[in-house]
């Protein structure tokens, strides 16, 4: 089955991981900028790490015939930087123009101060303003409920686009308020933080799989990329068909991915390919 | 005066905060567990995936077992280790 992986952080892992992803189907993973584990100090410091993942990321995954595409921002918990912040978003538009990137992202609450609401909301609006897609990251745990919430208070504000932005790492408490107000959503499975592969199973079936995306985990803390096959097991040995897994697993992805026309792979339909070679 | 052992073992807020995270994850495992029973219990009330009378009897024992679990690892002093009691629980299914 093809799949696609819609959050990797491919710099905290090895060619390993590239390797096996690619024996067990996956077509192509999309890497938002995160935190290094440590805060960086310089702007210089964010604009090489856009170039790694602009530019010699892609080159790492071709050799396993993996596409990477990759976003743009100053992650949360380094948004509470406010200078380093603006000096970073004054040269993200120059990236928006290399041929994988997808858009602005990720950027979001960590612990939702005033200054992460601001860097939130700067970011959003330069993704408006350049036609970008937005990938939102939402906090982990005990702020999960309360730091969701404040992400959908600053969105209302603004005049945004909302079937161009995915808010993500949602759970059973904060899923249903984004998917009503119109967003994508994401669900992220860690082993033991955030969501699991039978829970993220649990909500497709109980909201259906529009505007939803799932992600494996991918970093460089405790993590595990193959979170997502385990899913895609886990969906399938509960009676879902081959084609309701590759439209949440490779399709969805394709669907809003490509809403940014570089993001050039398109959904399948595993009926019309038994159609087609039929016919041939 | 303690052992160099003693010393060093997990205090015990330190055992709590060690397992925390482990332990929510595997309590929303078997929440959602709980959970898809009842989702599957509504769809079967739909005429929708309907089960056998034996695969009916040993659904209601087992799922009895895992609420009687849960009850004695919530327990705050037990007789006796909770990981025993559990063990001859789920040896009676």
């Amino acid at each position: 089955m093809q799949i696609i992986q819609p959050h990797y952080h491919a710099i905290a892992r090895t060619a390993q991981d590239y390797e096996r992803m690619a024996m067990s189907g996956v077509v192509a993973v999309a890497e938002p900028a995160f935190w290094a584990g440590f805060d960086r100090l310089y702007p210089e410091t964010f604009i090489d790490y856009f170039r790694q993942i602009s530019e010699f990321e892609p080159t790492r995954a071709a050799q396993y015939g993996i596409r990477h595409f990759c976003w743009v921002a100053v992650n949360p918990k380094e948004a509470e930087d406010s200078i380093l912040t603006r000096e970073v978003l004054a040269q993200m538009p120059e990236f928006f123009a290399k041929p994988t990137v997808l858009g602005v992202g990720e950027t979001g609450l960590h612990k939702s101060t005033r200054n992460e609401c601001e860097a939130l909301e700067a970011h959003v609006d330069l993704a408006m303003k350049h036609g970008q897609l937005v990938l939102i990251h939402t906090p982990h745990l005990a702020d999960k409920a309360h730091g969701t919430q404040r992400v959908l208070e600053v969105l209302a504000g603004m005049n945004v686009d909302r079937e161009r932005i995915w808010i993500d790492h949602v759970e059973e408490q904060t899923i249903k308020p984004c998917l009503d107000a119109g967003y994508w959503v994401g669900m992220t499975l860690y082993p033991i933080t955030k969501c699991s592969p039978k829970r993220a199973a649990d909500m497709l079936e109980k909201y259906g799989t529009e505007r939803i995306l799932v992600n494996s985990s991918a970093d460089w803390g405790p993590s595990d990329p193959f979170t997502l096959q385990e899913c895609i097991l886990e969906y399938r040995r509960r009676g879902h068909s081959l084609q309701e897994a590759v439209e949440v697993f490779h399709n969805n992805p394709c669907r809003f991915l490509g809403q940014n026309p570089k993001f050039d792979i398109l959904p399948i339909s595993i009926e019309t390919l038994i159609d087609q070679r039929a016919n041939a | 005066m303690l052992s160099l052992k003693d010393r060093y073992m997990l205090t015990p807020p330190q055992v709590v905060e060690n397992y925390f995270l482990e332990s929510r994850h595997m309590l929303l495992e078997i929440a959602a567990a709980f959970d898809r029973y009842d989702a599957a219990v509504a769809r079967a009330a739909n005429g929708n995936a309907q089960a056998t009378e034996k695969e009916k009897n040993s659904g209601s024992k087992k799922l009895a077992v895992m609420r009687r679990a849960l009850e004695i690892a919530a327990q705050s002093h037990p007789a006796r280790e909770r990981t025993l009691a559990l063990l001859e629980l789920f040896a009676t299914v």
